[in-house]
């Protein structure tokens, strides 16, 4: 039994490495997306172009407008017209409008509050409310400032003073590209075994294996550990890139790393078997991997909080691997996750594997009827 | 009037990445009212010399001209005046009959009056009024190609190019396609009819013979016979094995080829009238060899030089099989309902140790659904087959080890090398150590495979292949063999080949069910079962098939005519029965 699993493996790590396009398919995509992804994937708002104004002629809307053309968020600043304001908004030349009004300045210099209007372009709600906490620092910042110059009563008598654990600047690529690992990690396991059945479908191959000595759970064995050793391999060199060319600290253990990849790799290739006993074809097994893989992502708190989705929602998540995966990698990745919390995430995904390996042998020797 | 209608000039074609030419330097002319077979095994190239006379193809060197016109600049008035049926014509499956007519008129620009009328001539012509509404994924083989058919014919062309119409296709509607497209020859038309079957080559007016990308021959196909004038021979009312006395002819001088028909022997001389005495040939002392009628194949033979020889280095290794005393293969009323189909009706049927037996029947008659139940690919909805003493379905794993099996086309790891498919199917047949590689050894000697131990088996010559796959299979020493279509569109010296093989295993003890729809593929078996529909409705040797429907009209039926007149009978029956 031991000489027919090691045969099985021999001939399936052959198979994908003897052909050229699964070669390349295994090892460009996946250190491409990571790169890309990793630069691309981000919240963080950066030259944004806004809209100037200004109907005041005094000096303090002239020092705030300087302050907003120092500020390297903004790559470029329009002066407007009143009448413009709409068409500027309406053709997304800019995410947001600054209004200073005609007495802005004066109201000031008399010690009135003085308004500014911000006009901002509701369609794109998340960048807008992002550039807006950017204008209301610029603006609190010369509030504090104009107060000190001019010795005016302090209306705060504390100032906040953030520092942000285990992400000092909030690198935004530090909270994704562990993420990222998991994500394609996940399609990559997926796309091993996924096709493999489905490939020696194709061939005929398969109703040779299956008319010859080996018990279908030996040809499932035989399915998953190549899968768990490429899918191992392929997550070593992510892991390598991340560390040494994307320079994302690692600070978490090494073996709690590989111990959880295992177990994750085991759960999604058992949906990929389960998948791909299912399919008839590669062509269907390929979409039955995107109908599992899109909400196996953003259900697993990948770019959303899963705090964030609706109650009714939360509990499917806890059935998605990738959830407990994402949750371990962010971990061992930033804050030297213990063990003890990295076991009590490693136990569901223990489970689903158990759940989808079994699923699979029982699915697999059903179809054989 | 007939008139040359596609001249070809030295033709080549070479595809990028390949290393040997697909057609090699081609002359050839082709004339309306008749029609010319293409005629050779699958990769000799029949399909791309059709696909550049409708340039579909560019030469890489030489030209094509369709009535004048050149392939290479004038593809679009060459398409406008020629139907090209491929192997598979595009039908859609989701729309009816009608529909799927109505939009090749519509993509050729055929309406009103012309359409009607046109549709009303090939609905009768084709006998599709019945089933206008029906949808064309329902459509039985033989139907889904008179459909394609009469799209072709939608707009009356110069020049109908088929590739393969007959493929797959029961015999009765194979019959009828060939006398539909008879009947459409005229004057103004030219017929080329791409086949692999070399006794449809007998009935077309011209042939072109391909073999390797190279033109054997073209010509009348009574020319060619006269190559084997007086050369053919059979050998009657033998005693004793048959198989025995094709493998001693096989290895007489005097004789070139031979193929088992039934209880005969039919034998290629190497001379004129020049045949081995029955001593020679130890085939009995009541036994007789007559002169018999020379066939297609016996030339292409010839041309090719002569048969494979008849000595199986495989059976001279492999052990005897044990004697095993009952039947060794007992199917009871095996049947197989998928929903609302029946694929397989209470079929039962027992075969002997050392028998080959056979599965006949067109393509979705059920032969193959009998097969995988049999070997337990597929489970049964009523009924058992056991093998040896097993059910395969239930039996444990050690049980299968019993089976040798190859299915059609070859199922073989496209992009692993020789040596590690041998390596993987010894692996996962339990073999080991120092056993596993004498034995693999044994197989690269006996199928001379050694040139090619490090060529991926995708890019193995189709020949090589089959060596492969049966090597594969029989590794093991497996006492029962299944064989799905095994030989189906090889060259024939290919095929005697691998009967060669499959006579010396017979001959140790073992025992073969194959499945086939090549006539001459089930002459080699003992006995066979011919379904249709779902039913077994004939069983027995061939002689005992034929004998059965030898009548006044028919005197000397063919197999063939025997399937046909079975089927037919079949028919009859039912109707009587609604």
């Amino acid at each position: 039994m031991f000489n027919r699993i090691i045969t099985l493996i021999i001939k399936e790590l052959l198979t994908v490495w003897r052909d050229k396009k699964s070669r390349m398919i295994l090892i460009v995509p996946p250190i491409l997306q990571l790169i890309v992804y990793s630069y691309a994937a981000t919240l963080e708002i950066k030259n944004v172009s806004i809209g100037i104004i200004n109907e005041d002629t005094g000096i303090i809307s002239r020092h705030i407008e300087d302050r907003f053309y120092g500020s390297n968020t903004f790559s470029k600043i329009y002066q407007l017209q009143h009448k413009d304001a709409k068409n500027f908004i309406d053709t997304q030349k800019g995410l947001l409008i600054i209004h200073f009004a005609q007495d802005f300045s004066k109201k000031i210099l008399n010690n009135e509050p003085g308004n500014i209007q911000v006009i901002l372009d509701g369609r794109k709600s998340n960048s807008a409310q992002i550039v807006m906490g950017y204008v209301s620092e610029i603006l609190n910042q010369y509030n504090l400032d104009y107060m000190n110059q001019n010795n005016l009563p302090k209306q705060q008598s504390s100032i906040i003073i953030t520092r942000n654990w285990f992400n000092p600047n909030l690198e935004f690529k530090w909270f994704m590209v562990p993420a990222l690992m998991a994500t394609i990690s996940l399609i990559m396991g997926m796309v091993i075994t996924g096709l493999s059945i489905a490939r020696e479908r194709e061939l005929g191959t398969f109703d040779q294996l299956l008319v010859s000595p080996i018990h279908p759970f030996e040809i499932l064995i035989g399915k998953t550990l190549p899968g768990l050793i490429i899918g191992l391999a392929e997550a070593t060199i992510l892991f390598l890139i991340i560390i040494f060319i994307l320079k994302i600290p690692f600070t978490g253990s090494i073996f709690l790393l590989y111990l959880s990849l295992c177990i994750f790799l085991l759960s999604v290739l058992g949906v990929g078997l389960f998948i791909s006993s299912l399919a008839k074809t590669q062509q269907q097994a390929f979409l039955g991997a995107f109908i599992f893989m899109p909400p196996a992502i953003l259900l697993s708190g990948f770019a959303t909080p899963i705090e964030n989705m609706p109650s009714w929602l939360q509990p499917i998540t806890l059935i998605d691997p990738l959830r407990y995966f994402m949750f371990i990698l962010r971990g061992l990745f930033l804050k030297d996750m213990p063990a003890d919390i990295v076991m009590t995430n490693l136990l569901p995904l223990l489970t689903i594997s158990i759940v989808t390996l079994t699923g699979s042998v029982l699915f697999f020797r059903r179809r054989l009827e | 009037m007939t008139k040359p209608l596609v001249k070809i000039n030295n033709l080549s074609k070479r595809f990028p990445k390949s290393n040997g030419f697909a057609l090699n330097n081609i002359n050839l002319e082709i004339c309306t009212g008749a029609i010319t077979g293409l005629v050779g095994p699958d990769g000799a190239g029949k399909s791309t010399l059709i696909r550049m006379i409708a340039s579909l193809l560019l030469p890489t060197s030489g030209n094509v001209t369709v009535n004048e016109f050149d392939s290479a600049k004038e593809a679009h008035k060459i398409q406008s005046i020629i139907s090209y049926m491929p192997q598979k014509f595009g039908l859609y499956e989701d729309l009816t009959v009608i529909e799927n007519l109505n939009l090749y008129a519509d993509l050729k620009n055929i309406t009103g009056n012309e359409k009607e009328s046109q549709f009303k001539r090939l609905l009768k012509f084709t006998d599709l009024e019945r089933f206008t509404s029906r949808l064309a994924g329902d459509l039985s083989g033989g139907m889904k190609q008179k459909l394609g058919l009469a799209c072709c014919l939608i707009k009356t062309p110069q020049l109908l190019l088929l590739d393969e119409p007959s493929v797959g296709v029961d015999p009765i509607s194979r019959r009828e396609l060939w006398t539909m497209v008879k009947e459409l020859v005229n004057d103004e038309m030219g017929v080329i009819w791409g086949t692999a079957y070399l006794d449809e080559a007998e009935k077309c007016d011209d042939v072109l013979l391909l073999n390797e990308g190279n033109l054997l021959f073209q010509g009348k196909p009574d020319k060619l016979y006269e190559r084997v004038k007086n050369r053919t021979f059979q050998i009657q009312n033998i005693e004793g094995s048959n198989r025995k006395v094709l493998t001693t002819a096989l290895t007489n001088s005097k004789v070139i080829d031979g193929i088992i028909q039934g209880r005969s022997v039919r034998i290629v001389t190497r001379e004129e009238s020049v045949f081995p005495s029955t001593q020679e040939i130890d085939s009995g002392l009541d036994s007789r060899i007559v002169k018999v009628a020379p066939r297609f194949e016996d030339a292409f033979i010839d041309i090719l030089g002569g048969g494979p020889g008849g000595i199986s280095l495989l059976s001279e290794e492999m052990l005897n099989i044990p004697e095993y005393k009952e039947d060794i293969i007992n199917v009871n009323c095996l049947t197989k309902a998928f929903g609302d189909f029946i694929a397989a009706n209470n079929i039962c049927f027992s075969v002997k140790q050392g028998e080959i037996f056979g599965l006949l029947g067109p393509n979705g008659a059920g032969k193959s659904t009998v097969f995988k139940m049999m070997c337990g690919l597929l489970k049964p909805t009523n009924g058992t087959a056991d093998i040896a003493g097993y059910d395969l379905r239930t039996a444990p794993g050690e049980a299968r080890s019993k089976l040798g099996y190859m299915a059609q086309k070859f199922s073989l790891y496209d992009n692993l090398n020789v040596q590690q498919n041998l390596n993987f199917f010894a692996g996962i047949y339990g073999l080991s150590g120092r056993k596993k590689h004498k034995k693999i050894e044994q197989m690269i000697k006996i199928f001379d495979l050694k040139q090619y131990l490090e060529t991926s088996a995708g890019d193995l010559p189709l020949g090589f292949k089959q060596r492969l796959a049966l090597s594969c299979a029989v590794m093991h020493n497996p006492p029962v063999l299944f064989l799905d279509e095994p030989t189906s569109g090889v060259d024939p010296i290919t095929r005697r080949e691998f009967w060669v093989h499959i006579n010396g295993l017979v001959q140790k003890g073992v025992t073969v069910v194959i499945t086939t729809h090549f006539m001459d593929e089930a002459e080699y078996c003992d006995r066979m079962g011919l379904i249709y529909q779902g039913n077994l409705i004939a069983i027995g040797s061939s002689d005992e098939l034929k004998n059965s429907v030898r009548s006044e009209i028919l005197p000397d039926p063919t197999l063939e005519d025997a399937f046909i007149e079975l089927i037919k009978a079949e028919n009859l029956q039912r109707q009587a029965l609604k």
